[in-house]
């Protein structure tokens, strides 16, 4: 389990569902969920608009261990409306992040694969991500370290986009998308030739894992293997909480305004590679994991 | 929305699986398929949510053959349906069966 090349591939994260990724990321058997299915605890939205529920309104949460350790872990279901926060599925993650105050476990996993609010829950979905946002920012502030792993296939955006950068740490595999507006969200507000969501090598050159790994918005970037994500999950446990301080968040603000200064004007990401003083930016996308890493190692990853 | 029930006598046992099992995502042309032991003695209950109005008489086609195929009595199966073909439906069945009788790896 602490194979920590990622050669050996045995499950899939993109391609995994909700439990299937709890399932293969924590000890064998030590899951134990909190208001499962047979709880019924659905949308009470979505039957009013003739739409299907699911039993655990797209999200899965509970207490595990990994590797003996406690922890809290929560995961989207993609599949179902796209990982969409409706009411209930907000307010499970919300109080799975405020028991973590109580209970202190070594983590509070996210699993994170959603579009962001569902839409048509309107104001209750929307409502639902300040308030995930409060907690998790709550049990930072607890000192509980709250991990976000993405790699699915619907990618992190829209409000749990903003989640994400809320966690103290993130890892991600290739395929794994994360951003605020998602490029299909850009193409139809402002059109094709802002924004060609159909371009899979421009969106994840973009929005995917490599490049936000170069940016230094995420922690680890691993193979797309759950097994993968778990060594890395448990590399991020032994290190170092991020700091929460104002001036740690000031110093984080002072980096966001240099990075705009520095790359606003730059048309495409391989530009900004570039910049960054990376040679043969046109080869980055192409090159396996292991060879990213070496030929990239050079980027500081630790900061913002 | 079309809400959906049916009950089927079944001479068969009742089995020894889980408390409950849960197969397949609500999404368009899959559904999920929610087993639960109950005290039904002889009777298999299922209970269908469906977004695909007007297939009440096909749904009681597959189910029927599921029936038959497994004999399974004191069972409640609930279902959310995005519009699933019936050998989807049919394949979901069998696999949440399996689940629940922790036949599955």
């Amino acid at each position: 389990m602490s194979d920590l090349s990622g050669r050996h591939r045995g499950h899939s994260y993109y391609e995994a569902n909700a439990r299937g990724r709890i399932t293969h990321l924590l000890d064998a058997g030590s899951f134990r969920e909190i208001l499962g299915p047979t709880e019924r605890l659905t949308s009470p939205h979505l039957e009013l608009l003739g739409l299907p529920c699911a039993f655990d309104d797209g999200i899965v949460v509970g207490h595990g261990r990994i590797d003996g350790r406690q922890v809290l872990i929560a995961s989207q279901e993609g599949g179902f409306m796209g990982g969409a926060v409706g009411e209930v599925h907000g307010a499970k993650l919300t109080g799975l992040l405020e028991l973590a105050v109580q209970e202190r476990p070594a983590a509070v996993l996210l699993l994170l694969e959603s579009g962001g609010v569902r839409l048509h829950e309107a104001n209750a979905g929307l409502i639902a991500i300040s308030e995930i946002i409060r907690a998790l920012l709550a049990a930072r502030a607890a000192g509980i370290p709250v991990i976000g792993l993405i790699g699915g296939v619907y990618g992190c955006f829209g409000g749990m986009g903003i989640v994400a950068r809320c966690c103290d740490s993130l890892i991600i595999n290739e395929e794994g998308r994360l951003g605020l507006s998602g490029p299909d969200v850009i193409e139809t507000t402002m059109g094709v030739e802002e924004f060609d969501a159909a371009d899979r090598a421009l969106v994840w050159r973009t929005v995917g894992g490599k490049h936000r790994l170069l940016l230094g918005e995420v922690q680890r970037l691993v193979e797309d293997d759950i097994a993968a994500f778990r060594s890395a999950a448990l590399e991020t446990l032994e290190q170092p909480i991020q700091d929460l301080s104002l001036e740690a968040l000031e110093a984080e603000h002072q980096a966001l305004s240099a990075r705009l200064t520095d790359y606003g004007s730059c048309q495409d990401a391989t530009e900004i590679w570039s910049q960054l003083g990376l040679h043969d930016p046109l080869q980055l996308p192409l090159l396996d994991i292991q060879s990213f890493l070496k030929a990239t190692c050079k980027i500081g990853r630790e900061g913002a | 929305m079309e809400h959906l029930r049916f009950e089927f006598k079944t001479p068969g046992n009742r089995p020894s699986g889980r408390a409950s099992a849960l197969v397949g995502v609500v999404s368009s042309g899959n559904l999920e398929v929610m087993v639960e032991s109950t005290d039904l003695n002889e009777a298999c209950q299922v209970e269908v949510n469906t977004s695909a109005r007007g297939f009440a008489a096909i749904w009681q086609a597959v189910l029927t053959d599921f029936a038959e195929r497994h004999d399974l009595a004191g069972l409640r199966i609930s279902i959310n349906d995005g519009g699933a073909t019936p050998a989807v439906v049919s394949l979901r069945l069998d696999q949440a069966i399996e689940e629940f009788l922790g036949m599955s790896s």
